[in-house]
């Protein structure tokens, strides 16, 4: 072997040596080399089994939310500084598309009071553009980077409620992402090991926000029942709670509706921990609450200065009990009566992880049983076997001793594929396994125009040695030309497509790749040290 | 071994009967796709909800399809999976709140239609091939007490992942027929097995995947494939116009359009789903049709650089002849692999496959008789614009001269 050949051959060696560590790793037995397997190549979903879910995040909610905020500060602020108005009040947004376009309108504001009015608006509210619609009435509307930004902050804040959420669940592997850059109000969650994601997604719409308030009345009847107790109108800085009748029990969770005051004491965000815990009755179960530092030095000052007066337990709107408060309580409390212990589990869960900032819609749901994903990997292995040693068998017929050389090749390519993969952490996918089957039959192409090419040679007359040349150099322009064009549209497919159609198009990209080096440049290394024998060459099996 | 000793068929001169073929099969598929209103796309495209369910022994797909009607509302369509006893079961496009409880209310409907008579499903026992391995565990853990069996928590969550691997891996593909085969997973006891034959039974179908689309996400994934084809097709032109010439380009894109429409009208008339992977399929499909065709437009260029003797179709010709050995051997070792992917690749790839299958014939015949006729064709239109007859081709010029050898060089 002269010295070139020899630098070739370590260059080949290495390549191998890296690969095989890149997928086996240094096994000592078998046991590792299995386990060395499956820590380097990562299975998708849908071959491991699992549910993958696309959430899009009705953002207009987020957006109603901050209007519906402004609208009452802003109705304060206005009474505080004695403007007189007929009415304010929000212009919901009704789709996704049209969050932007919330807006706020207050409704007769004498012409006299407009400046003060103005001045409120721009000193209070600077986040808003105001508009007047007439003489007395008014519109404002979220500012455009006010709007972003409120956006984004929604998108985040859902998508790190989500993660709390399934990670409390215990599934640890579940990941939560945005699905696509252009898509800004879409989430995928992925979650391998989960075959029904019916829970998950309960718990992810459960909003549970807690809220405890301080009862000014009630219960009442009903809403007209309470007004009309009230002379018609409501108190100032004051609401009503209805509680839902079903599943009455004691402490006055008889259904009806409170009184109660607008602002809670404690909400949501305020809770430090929760956790189930056996209740009373045997057989029962309650969610146990630990408040904030923050909050529980308000709760303790409010409980200390109202005992004997009732409290209002809010979930998610509704009133739970109205227990009467019998001594200063500092940071805990719990809710009673969940149906079963996993209920009471979920109340904390959710508690814990606090509510999102808008609901969520389920645009697509995949769920792949791990006995299909078992199934899906050995019909993989077969019909890569197969379609393997077809090919093989093809070209030794067809090329003799030469086929043996496009075979290394071939093999190589695929080593040098699955060892890329486990590199660059890239997921094995169903129609991943199908891009490294059909990239050992499209790679082959590589093999055969040069071998078409150096038969040609041959037949021409020319001797061996420069007809192994001719046929590498010529066929060198059209490999490059073909295998531009497969990655050209794998790499589009790449960028545009979504899931598991990505994996085929990160193999076939990786495979053509390797192929250029392993059909031109480690195929050729094997005829030129055939053909550096001392002995000359005067036929080629091909 | 050689199939293929210098061959010297006359390609263009026969190309009409192959014209006319890729016509027919053009007109067949797009009647077709006339007749049935588009494409068929698979619920990935128009939303909806797939359900692929194992039986122990299938049912009729009539009785599945009948049983379903009850509940669920819309289209319902029961496709049997070759020679399995699985199905697809899969319903049309519909709203996103029912496509909530969709999987529920399916799964309820083949519980009461399929899972009849089971002693164990009035006594309210546990479905084993319907559960997951936490659920069974949580099932399990209080009822083994009672019967004195004794584990730790741990133990007890290993058992039951072994008796969910037992059921999940081939050949029980998700099944377990009776709860004694569970006798000889590691940890089953004769006590366990009494237990666990107590609470539960062994149902007669099980859930191997759901896949639920709304209706919004699915016309945004068809517009996105739709545009991926295009502009994978326009970067083809693009790049094929940069290396050769114009009409290089136009030819290969005409052809390469040609596979995609004859593939997408053959699976209307075979009536198969066009899905996600069947649009991967497509794509590589174009990349791999064009790599056919590049490989003979090489060859003519450098024929015509070589100043080979002859008019532009004949070299042409030529230069057909001389890859014919190459293109036929390569379409056949790419279709083999195709083929054991259709063949053995499994269900979830029957789409993908057969598009390659299909494609791969399509993609190899096309840059013979359909690229190569255009190629000719635009060089006649052009050559007759210059003023010059057919006969004279630009191209025709005395081979072998030394300016001529010094150009072959330079090309490689």
């Amino acid at each position: 072997m002269n010295k070139s050949l020899r630098i070739k051959f370590f260059l080949i060696l290495g390549v191998v040596l890296v690969c095989l560590y890149g997928v086996i790793g240094l096994p000592r037995n078998k046991a590792e080399l299995i386990a060395n397997w499956q820590n380097n190549i990562h299975l998708g979903l849908d071959l491991r089994g699992g549910t993958y879910l696309v959430i899009q995040v009705q953002q207009q909610d987020a957006f109603n939310a901050e209007a519906g905020a402004v609208a009452d500060r802003l109705k304060d602020a206005a009474r505080k500084a004695q403007v007189q108005f007929a009415d304010v009040d929000v212009e919901e947004a009704k789709t996704l598309e049209s969050a932007n376009n919330v807006a706020v309108v207050a409704k007769g504001v004498p012409a006299a009071q407009a400046g003060t009015f103005r001045g409120i608006v721009s000193e209070q509210f600077s986040q808003w553009l105001l508009k007047p619609v007439n003489q007395t009435d008014y519109r404002l509307t979220m500012k455009p980077t006010e709007a972003l930004t409120l956006w984004q902050q929604t998108l985040a804040q859902t998508k790190n409620t989500i993660d709390k959420k399934i990670n409390a669940l215990g599934l640890t592997e579940a990941t939560v992402q945005q699905r696509r850059e252009d898509k800004d109000s879409e989430l995928l969650v992925q979650m391998p090991g989960v075959d029904d994601p019916a829970r998950v997604k309960q718990i992810i719409q459960t909003a549970a926000v807690l809220e405890l308030y301080d009862v000014k009345g009630g219960p009442f009847a009903s809403r007209d029942e309470a007004l009309s107790q009230n002379g018609g109108v409501l108190p100032l800085g004051t609401k009503l709670i209805g509680a839902p009748t079903a599943g009455a029990d004691q402490n006055s969770r008889g259904g009806g509706v409170y009184l109660v005051t607008r602002t809670p004491v404690v909400r949501g965000p305020d809770i430090r921990d929760a956790k189930p815990q056996n209740g009373d009755l045997p057989n029962t179960w309650d969610t146990g609450f630990v408040l904030s530092q923050d909050a529980s030095r308000r709760f303790g000052a409010y409980t200390g200065s109202h005992v004997g007066q009732r409290l209002a337990i809010v979930l998610d709107g509704k009133v739970l009990s109205a227990p009467t408060i019998q001594n200063q309580i500092n940071d805990q409390g719990r809710i009673t009566g969940a149906p079963s212990q996993q209920d009471a589990m979920d109340l904390a869960l959710n508690l814990k992880a606090g509510s999102l900032p808008a609901s969520v819609r389920y645009e697509q749901e995949n769920t792949v049983g791990p006995s299909l994903g078992a199934d899906s990997i050995r019909q993989g292995f077969v019909a890569g076997i197969a379609g393997v040693l077809a090919v093989i068998v093809a070209m030794l017929i067809y090329y003799k001793r030469s086929g043996i050389n496009a075979t290394l090749a071939l093999v190589l390519n695929a080593l040098i594929l699955i060892a890329c993969l486990s590199y660059f952490g890239a997921v094995l996918t169903l129609p991943g396994i199908a891009g490294i089957i059909l990239t050992i039959g499209m790679a082959v192409d590589s093999n055969v125009l040069i071998f078409e090419r150096i038969r040609e040679e041959l037949h021409a007359g020319k001797a061996v040695i420069p007809a192994v040349d001719a046929g590498f150099s010529k066929a060198l322009l059209t490999i490059i030309d073909t295998h531009v064009t497969t990655v050209v549209s794998c790499a589009i497919l790449f960028l545009f497509g979504s899931g598991p159609v990505k994996g085929f198009a990160v193999t076939l990209v990786i495979g053509l790749v390797a192929n250029v080096f392993t059909a031109v440049f480690v195929s050729r290394f094997i005829f030129d040290w055939e053909l550096s024998r001392p002995k000359p060459v005067t036929a080629l099996s091909i | 071994m050689e199939i293929f000793k210098r061959t010297n068929f006359d390609f263009l001169g026969r190309k009409w009967p192959f014209i006319l073929l890729s016509l027919l099969l053009t007109v067949a598929g797009l009647i077709s796709l006339w007749m049935k209103g588009g494409p068929k796309y698979g619920i990935d495209f128009t939303g909806g909800a797939l359900m692929d369910v194992n039986f122990i022994k299938r049912p009729p797909a009539e009785s599945i399809r009948a049983a379903l009607r009850h509940k669920i509302t819309g289209e319902i369509e029961v496709q049997e999976i070759g020679n399995t006893q699985e199905v697809l079961i899969s319903t049309g496009a519909r709203d996103d709140n029912a496509l909530q409880v969709v999987r529920g209310d399916m799964i309820s409907t083949l519980n009461t239609a399929f899972n009849p008579g089971q002693a164990g499903q009035a006594a309210g026992k546990f479905d084993i091939n319907l559960t997951s391995q936490s659920a069974l565990a949580d099932r399990l853990r209080e009822p083994l007490t009672r019967g004195g069996v004794m584990l730790s928590d741990d133990q007890l969550q290993a058992i039951t992942k072994a008796i969910t691997n037992f059921r999940d891996t081939p050949p029980r593909s998700g099944l377990i027929s009776s709860l004694d085969d569970l006798a000889g997973v590691p940890g089953v006891t004769a006590p366990f097995l009494k237990v666990l034959k107590d609470e539960c039974f062994a149902g007669n179908f099980a859930i191997r995947s759901v896949e639920t689309v709304g209706p919004r996400i699915g016309a945004d994934l068809r517009q996105q494939a739709i545009n991926v084809v295009l502009i994978a097709l326009g970067a083809m032109l693009v790049y094929i116009a940069f290396r050769f010439e114009w009409k290089y380009g136009v030819a290969a894109v005409i052809a390469v359009f040609h596979d995609t429409i004859i593939t997408i009208g053959l699976f209307s008339l075979l009536n198969k789903q066009i899905d996600l992977t069947v649009i991967a399929a497509l794509l590589t499909l174009v990349g791999y049709s064009m790599n056919d065709t590049i490989v003979t437009f090489d060859r003519i260029r450098e024929n015509l650089r070589l100043h080979v003797r002859g008019t532009f179709p004949s070299i042409v010709n030529l230069s057909i002849n001389q890859t014919l050995s190459r293109t036929v051997l390569t379409s056949g070792l790419t279709f083999l692999t195709a083929l054991s992917l259709f063949l053995f690749g499994g269900q979830v790839l029957n789409g993908f496959s057969l598009a390659l299958v299909i494609g791969i014939i399509i993609g190899t015949y096309s840059s013979i008789f359909i690229a190569s006729p255009i190629l000719v064709f635009w060089h006649n239109v052009a050559a007759g614009k210059a003023g010059q007859t057919k006969a004279t081709a630009v191209e025709v010029r005395p081979a072998g001269t030394g300016k001529g050898a010094k150009t072959a060089k330079t090309v490689k």
